[in-house]
């Protein structure tokens, strides 16, 4: 194991670091999107708490843990959540 | 700008929240409202634990961590520094705290900030139990609700006590207060605009799910906080100056059933408990409604 090395006062100096935690390897269930039903009301994009899915309504799967918020709060039942083939 | 929201994120990819976190969105909807001239406090909680993992961090304005109480304290302190630095023209400074550190823990310090008048806006999530160290109750866990330490058994159902009423002892600080639900972000970002405009101590207390310690599934976090409006369990209101303002009301009363039985943590109840809640919540909304209308100050 390496050994931590602790900057004094603790200070982190790599701004939004954890971009680097692909969170995306959490997920179970995937959304996919029906473009033809899909109204572009963006509330998926207002709700999504990881903000995964971005102002053009794609999903950045790096990031999206799956919890199916996108899927329960679209108005037209555009997106479906989609198990993950491993 | 999409409805309403800027497109700005301020808090980075790759955090440690649970899938459908409340709280995530909550911050999400803070910081696009508050913008990158911020600085931010945050008290020991879920927020501070899940979104700087040592030595990352996902936010990408200043960020401050003392202990548990102490969130308001070191606002308090950030204000003034800035004030002899002669920079606190167009900075905000922020405090989150959870309802553990504002309702018990922080209090003392929270109350102190508020009445000494530090030009700081507090923000606290209120998921109503301690969520970070494993689901105990706090004083703002609501009356009947399961935790791991008031737990449902056969002959006590949950939590004995009801919540404080902190908006209201907030308001009695003589600041401005509002609350806030992660299901109305428009109505969500106004309020914190609004706080932060006021030269002085303002209090915002969110709404926000918690899939874990609500034991609900994942994708209902927004349609839960829906229902504690349209039920009127948390009703959004602001108080200004002693006034109370209500935000919205809802067109259509609804049963307090529905929002209860989307959530584990209030399986257990009878028909008893939940007339028994639903007379208590009723009796609030109409005190609320009273209050307004009176325009009596606190």
């Amino acid at each position: 194991m390496t050994k931590l090395k602790i900057s004094c006062g603790g200070i982190i100096e790599d701004v939004g670091s954890t971009k680097a935690n692909k969170t995306g390897g959490w997920r179970t269930f995937k959304p996919v999107r029906d473009v033809k039903k899909c109204i572009k009301c963006m509330k998926c994009w207002m709700f999504c708490p990881d903000h995964s899915i971005d102002k053009n309504i794609e999903v950045n799967l790096d990031y999206c843990k799956g919890c199916g918020i996108c899927a329960e709060r679209c108005p037209v039942k555009a997106i479906d959540m989609v198990k993950e083939e491993k | 700008m999409i409805l309403g929201l800027s497109e700005e994120e301020l808090l980075e990819f790759g955090h440690n929240a649970c899938a459908g976190c409340g709280e995530a969105l909550a911050a999400r909807y803070v910081m696009k409202a508050a913008g990158k001239n911020t600085i931010v406090v945050n008290a020991t909680g879920c927020l501070e634990v899940f979104s700087t993992p040592y030595p990352q961090t996902a936010w990408k304005v200043p960020w401050i961590h003392g202990a548990f109480e102490n969130a308001s304290a070191i606002a308090s302190g950030v204000d003034i520094a800035l004030e002899k630095l002669g920079k606190r023209k167009n900075v905000n400074v922020l405090a989150f705290g959870g309802d553990g550190s504002t309702f018990d823990i922080g209090f003392q310090a929270l109350s102190g900030m508020a009445e000494r008048g530090h030009n700081v806006c507090y923000v606290c999530y209120d998921n109503e139990a301690y969520m970070n160290t494993g689901i105990q109750r706090s004083g703002a866990t609501p009356k009947y609700a399961a935790t791991t330490t008031s737990p449902a058994g056969k002959k006590v159902p949950g939590k004995t006590e009801y919540a404080k009423p902190m908006p209201f002892i907030m308001a009695s600080h003589g600041i401005y207060v509002a609350t806030a639900s992660i299901a109305y972000p428009q109505d969500l970002t106004r309020k914190v605009k609004k706080a932060l405009s006021i030269d002085g101590p303002s209090y915002i207390q969110i709404f926000n799910s918690c899939p874990l310690g609500w034991k609900h599934k994942f994708n209902l976090g927004i349609k839960i906080a829906e229902l504690a409006y349209k039920t009127n369990i948390f009703p959004l209101y602001e108080i200004e100056k002693g006034i109370v303002t209500i935000s919205k009301k809802p067109v259509q009363k609804t049963p307090i059933l529905e929002y209860l039985k989307l959530q584990g943590r209030f399986k257990h109840l009878g028909e008893k408990e939940i007339k028994e809640v639903q007379e208590s919540v009723d009796a609030k909304w109409e005190k609320l409604l009273k209050l307004e209308e009176t325009k009596m100050g606190f």
